[in-house]
């Protein structure tokens, strides 16, 4: 099917590895691995802690370049690309969510959330506006003033979510968002992440541990030893 | 990134680190002020100087016993005191000298009343006033009939009027000089201190010939006093005086002079020379203090860098370029380093204000010295904010949002 298509696929790996060290020491992250991601997926990723899920997700939202093989955005090669032009897609086509919610402390949330925007180059005004019904999309309208201390696990990552919604992405990576809260919270994040996927059409890959939370996914793929085990779509 | 945002992240940084901030920029803060003071105890010292040598009157030149290469005011010499003689033939032969004045003074008991004190007594011909410009606040001022006749009479300064009249006149009152009996018939205007500390209005004028014939019984003179015509004929005039002194006292060519033809706008030129040594080195203790600044300010910056290494990831991660993050660390360090300049700049000119009152002298804000400080801390903060800042601008995103 995927041949036949005449658009190329949003992002796909094509061979990609990573390495980390030299010669005897030398670790592979990922060793070869090729993926198709398309537009509006929603993408769960599973494996053995090591197996090189966070590492291709760092690839896939340019924090990070493979050592081999070849990354297409649209079929455009990403390695060749200029430092500040991926530090343009990683501001305007990509939202991260981290395990550990990574908010600036004593900065209000409001203000977290509009970090994106400052290297986007908006206004102040246009900041807070955006800024705001973000963080109204995530259900924390009014604690916009709070700095992360005064938040709880699940208010960070909301605080955190938004601030990936805020400039408008197609993609959302999120690398063991739910890896610090509780089955209940979880289930509202995930909700939430859900949410963004049908309603708004943005892509999702999920690192995640928690079969719980990858059930939310339509595609599983399953990583191992930097390589791609099995990859499975829910009917 | 605007520069507006760049700075406000800047300014939000420092205000998070308020203590941290503040002894960090203490080298900058201790730099701008010592320049700041020094600055303004300069620019004062310099202005009450030319005051107190412009209030010598204008023109001045004065004639002394003893080799030029003698310090002013140093010991006493061997060279013989000048004569009267020695005044007319001045007279007769220099053509840019508009006055020539008699001076002979001596430190002597004077009584009023039941009142007495000890003061400087000059013996002076009336144009000594006049080159000084000095004039009376009331009464008269000796004339050349006092000079002629040997009047009994003379001029008190203010101090003397205070100590020997209190509250009263003291026009037409009688002054006792070393025994001698003299009308007061003129109070000086007030001089206040001297350069050199001394009440300049502690003093009594008698005309020179009262003086010496009643006083001191000798027509010697220690001092002669003379003005040049205008300013541009001071030079002549003093090669004039001291080519009639040279052949009057016959001081053969090659020989040195035994007398000295001193110009008080000498003492301006040895003290700016004291000043510009002075300035040269408190430059550099200056110049040290914001080196040890700067590297203080690239110490902590390096620290913040290291500290941050997370915010700077998660910067990257949502879209900052290189150049923000450098731009960010950079106008840091300026703003801290611009701070210290300020707060510096504040110190330096409250602490000249303060000096300058313990000192006397007046006081002048150094205006031109205020943008020039500030500029250097400005590019204090640049230079050694520039390797912290690359450094951070140069950071990997995923490195710097794994650290620990
Ligand atoms: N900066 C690094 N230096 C050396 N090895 C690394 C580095 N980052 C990751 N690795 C190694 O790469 C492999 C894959 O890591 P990662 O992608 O984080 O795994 P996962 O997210 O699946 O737990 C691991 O063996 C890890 O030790
Ligand atoms: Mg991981």
């Amino acid at each position: 099917m995927d041949s036949l298509r005449s658009e190329p696929s949003l992002l796909s790996f094509r061979g990609v590895t990573r390495t980390y060290g030299e010669g005897e020491a030398e670790v592979r992250a990922l060793d070869g691995v090729d993926l198709d991601i398309q537009q509006g997926e929603f993408v769960a990723i599973t494996g053995a802690s090591g197996s090189g899920k966070s590492t291709a997700v760092s690839i896939l939202g340019c924090l990070d370049l493979p050592s081999g093989g070849e990354y297409l955005i649209e079929g455009h090669p990403v390695q060749s690309l200029p430092a500040d032009v991926l530090a343009a897609l990683r501001n305007a086509k990509f939202g991260f969510v981290f395990q550990a919610y990574n908010l600036l402390t004593r900065t209000s949330a409001l203000d977290n959330v509009g970090l994106p925007l400052i290297y986007a180059g908006l206004g102040v005004a246009e900041r807070e506006k955006r800024s705001f019904e973000a963080l109204a999309a995530v259900g924390l309208a009014e604690r916009a003033d709070a700095s992360p201390n005064q938040l709880s696990g699940g208010q960070q990552q909301r605080v955190a979510i938004a601030r990936a919604l805020v400039n408008q992405p197609e993609v959302i990576l999120a690398d063991e968002p739910t890896g610090n809260l509780d089955s209940r919270t979880s289930a509202e994040i995930m909700q939430l992440i859900a949410r963004l996927n049908v309603e708004r059409g943005i892509t999702v890959v999920m690192v995640t541990h928690d079969p719980k939370s990858a059930a939310w996914a339509r595609r599983q793929l399953v990583f191992s030893d930097g390589r791609i085990l099995s990859d499975t779509v829910r009917a | 990134m605007s520069l507006r945002s760049t700075t406000s992240v800047a300014f939000s940084a420092l205000l998070r680190n308020r203590l941290r901030s503040l002894l960090t920029v203490l080298g900058v803060v201790i730099g701008v002020a010592a320049v700041l003071t020094m600055e303004s105890l300069g620019q004062g010292a310099t202005a009450y100087i030319g005051n107190t040598i412009s209030g010598m009157g204008s023109n001045m030149l004065m004639i002394v016993p003893g080799s030029p290469n003698q310090r002013m005011g140093g010991g006493a010499s061997n060279a013989p005191l000048f004569t009267t003689a020695d005044l007319e033939a001045l007279r007769r032969g220099t053509r840019d000298v508009e006055l020539l004045a008699a001076v002979s003074q001596r430190p002597l008991r004077i009584v009023a009343g039941g009142l007495n004190r000890n003061t400087v007594v000059n013996g002076a011909s009336p144009e000594y006033l006049e080159i000084r410009l000095w004039g009376v606040s009331r009464g008269r001022k000796l004339t050349r009939d006092d000079e002629r006749l040997g009047a009994q009479v003379c001029l008190i300064g203010a101090t003397v009027t205070r100590s020997l009249f209190p509250g009263q006149d003291p026009l037409g009152q009688e002054l006792r000089v070393h025994g001698v009996s003299c009308r007061v018939v003129g109070e000086l205007e007030e001089k206040g201190a001297s350069a050199f500390g001394m009440d300049m209005d502690d003093i009594v004028f008698m005309p020179f010939t009262t003086f010496t014939r009643r006083i001191t019984g000798s027509d010697r003179l220690g001092l002669i006093v003379a003005s040049a015509r205008s300013p541009d004929r001071i030079d002549d005039a003093k090669e004039q005086l001291t080519n009639v002194m040279r052949a009057r006292r016959r001081v053969l060519p090659g020989e040195d002079d035994d007398f000295a033809v001193r110009d008080p706008r000498e003492v301006q030129a040895v003290l700016d020379q004291v000043t510009g040594v002075l300035t040269t080195f408190l430059l550099g203790v200056a110049g040290i203090s914001l080196l040890v600044g700067g590297i203080g300010i690239m110490n902590i910056m390096l620290v913040s860098v290291t500290e941050r290494t997370r915010e700077i990831g998660v910067r990257l991660a949502v879209g900052a370029r290189g150049s923000d993050i450098l731009s960010q660390f950079l106008v840091e360090a300026v703003v801290l380093s611009a701070a210290g300049g300020v707060v510096g700049i504040g110190i330096g000119i409250a602490a000249g204000w303060g000096l300058s009152g313990v000192l006397n002298l007046p006081f002048v804000v150094p205006f031109a010295a205020i943008p020039v400080a500030f500029g250097v801390s400005v590019l204090v903060g640049v230079i050694f904010g520039v390797f912290p800042a690359r450094k951070a601008a140069k950071l990997n995103p995923l490195a710097a949002l794994r650290f620990e």
